[in-house]
């Protein structure tokens, strides 16, 4: 473990009886960057992020949070983060919670009203938590995860329930975190999100992680469309053509992993057998490709 | 030490906002204030066919006055309050888990053991407060009346005062121990409250009516149990009752005053035990 690592998990396995809810699983988070922990409901982002507070023993291997065991006092100071939603005591108003938290951590109130500022909620703070919308609740637990100014903030699926502005806003606030030095996990089932705002990523599948690298990495090159008549001739032009690494046929259209250099020759290519081309356009692969793509390898694996 | 003082100003800043608190608290003072003096005043001031039979006027007044404050106080234990605390503990130690606070709670900063103590400290803090609350109120009752009647207004002295209070504060603290323990092992607040009731109310007494009457060999079985025990403290530190007045209903002798004051506590040490090693070792999930 390096002075720039903040959490590292090494072979962490959590077994309720016979099944196993998170199997053999290791990441590590860096200092400083928006980690992205991804996977399907139910795939052991939230087990796994329960055991980094310390909230779930795991059954065995090594979990080291900010150079120290989960769950240690001067550990959970340092750390903000919102579990499986947000659960605050639903008689107190937004601020009376934020007043309680600051207690139970001792880390005073001053930093309350800017808290309820940044997650926009400064207008009903006064407000019972009762009273809330679902949307409203979750920024409140961003806010409680931020009242601690803390190192690392943990965020378990922070835009559920939001509308699509209320998702930007987050997007938006957990990037800031990460462009102002602070380290944050991030689970999501979504695949934008992660894309959109997150260094890294792991992704876990049914207990396992299936992959841990750069957003950059897992989504690859970009891939080349084209939607051209008859498919049969076009399919057998771009065979014979040997700077097209990969082709796939998608319903109407075709995607090629062909170096941008080479865009020209194969539409001249398409073109000189007959065929009709109606587009040529460049697309990035989305990571929702990618994570299909994975996953389902892993499962003809199983 | 520091963590454990910040869990309790958390929980007692919670508590004073709390509805389902003060409710029980007003439930108690009602309670307290109908069954120990408007009741038997009544029955002193009206025309003799009062609630209370086979004691004389002058008697009935003699336990509304302020030197029995310690009897018309702790008389409502065993029927009401006791039962008030024990859902009183289960709500602050319970509600937690049906509003999925607890890990809200323990990823703030303090540990585990830390979290526990400073609720249990809350909680101890409470009950001392609602029971000076009866206190004191029993006070002003008792002294509207002794006024109203031209009859002394004389206190007990500052250690039965003091020992009548002790005796409250540990009967409670029992109550709610067993509440807060119920509401921690079964991580609720329905259940705890429910069984603790059934108990505090129903089975005790009927076990307590068996050993005394057709199976004495129950006996060593009831002398452990926390109401009868309650009830044996209570009436330790309680001051000869006007003639022809019998004891409230709960209050006892069945077991020796040193024994009741050592068992009530131990209920206390126990549940807390329990309470903290259940809390310790189970995931939250």
């Amino acid at each position: 473990m390096t002075a720039e690592t903040v959490v590292e998990v090494r072979e962490l396995t959590k077994t309720y009886g016979e099944v196993a809810a998170v199997d053999q699983v290791s990441l590590s988070v860096r200092r400083g960057e928006v980690y992205g922990f991804l996977g399907p409901n139910g795939a052991g982002k939230t087990t796994t992020l329960r055991m980094l507070l310390g909230l779930i023993r795991p059954t065995s291997g090594d979990l080291m949070v900010l150079g120290r065991q989960p769950g240690d006092a001067g550990v959970l100071a340092r750390i903000g983060s919102m579990i499986e939603g947000p659960a605050f005591y639903p008689f107190l108003s937004g601020r009376a919670n934020l007043q309680v938290m600051a207690r139970y951590a001792g880390s005073g109130s001053s930093k309350i009203d800017e808290t309820l500022e940044t997650v926009d909620l400064a207008s009903r703070g006064d407000d019972k938590f009762s009273t809330y919308s679902l949307g409203m609740k979750q920024r409140l637990g961003v806010a409680a995860a931020l009242l601690k100014d803390p190192d690392l903030v943990v965020l378990d699926e922070p835009t559920n329930g939001l509308d699509p502005a209320g998702m930007r806003d987050m997007r938006a606030l957990i990037r800031r975190l990460g462009d102002s030095g602070r380290t944050v996990i991030l689970s999501s089932h979504m695949l934008g999100e992660v894309q959109q705002i997150c260094d890294r990523v792991g992704v876990i599948n049914a207990g396992r992680m299936v992959v841990e690298s750069t957003v950059d990495e897992l989504r690859g090159d970009s891939e080349l469309v084209v939607r051209a008549t008859p498919a049969d001739v076009v399919r057998s032009t771009l065979d014979q053509l040997a700077y097209v690494q990969s082709i796939r046929s998608l319903d109407d259209e075709v995607r090629l992993r062909v170096d941008e250099r080479h865009t020209g020759e194969v539409t001249r290519a398409l073109v000189l057998a007959g065929v009709d081309v109606r587009e040529v356009r460049r697309i990035d692969r989305q990571l929702e490709d990618v994570f299909f793509e994975i996953t389902a390898k892993e499962s003809s694996h199983a | 030490m520091p963590d454990v003082l910040n869990v309790t100003r958390a929980e007692l800043f919670k508590l004073v906002r709390r509805p389902a608190a003060w409710t029980l608290l007003a439930a108690a003072a009602l309670l307290s204030q109908v069954f120990g003096y408007l009741i038997p005043y009544l029955s002193f001031a009206g025309d003799g066919s009062g609630p209370i039979e086979g004691a004389s006027k002058d008697a009935i007044l003699a336990s509304t006055l302020p030197d029995q404050i310690v009897a018309s106080t702790l008389g409502g234990f065993p029927v009401f309050a006791g039962a008030l605390a024990l859902v009183f503990g289960a709500l602050v130690l319970g509600s937690e888990y049906g509003w999925g606070t607890v890990k809200t709670v323990l990823t703030q900063r303090p540990g585990r053991t830390a979290v526990l103590a400073g609720q249990a400290v809350a909680l101890a803090m409470s009950v001392a407060v609602g029971v000076l609350v009866l206190f004191v109120l029993g006070a002003a009752s008792s002294t509207a009346i002794a006024l109203s009647q031209g009859e002394s207004t004389a206190f007990p002295s500052v250690l039965d005062l003091l020992g009548g209070y002790g005796a409250g504060v540990a009967i409670m603290l029992m109550w709610a121990g067993l509440g807060g323990a119920l509401g921690v092992v079964l991580r609720g607040v329905a259940l705890p409250i429910g069984l603790g009731v059934v108990w505090v109310l129903g089975v005790e007494n009927l076990i307590a009516g068996v050993a005394s009457s057709v199976l004495t060999a129950l006996r060593p079985l009831r002398d452990v149990m926390p109401g009868i025990n309650a009830g044996s403290l209570a009436s330790a530190v309680m001051p000869t009752r006007p003639p022809g007045l019998e004891s409230p209903p709960g209050i006892n002798s069945d077991v020796a005053d040193g024994r009741a004051l050592i068992t009530v506590a131990c209920y206390v040490v126990v549940c807390l035990a329990v309470a903290l090693w259940t809390y310790r070792r189970r995931d939250v999930a």
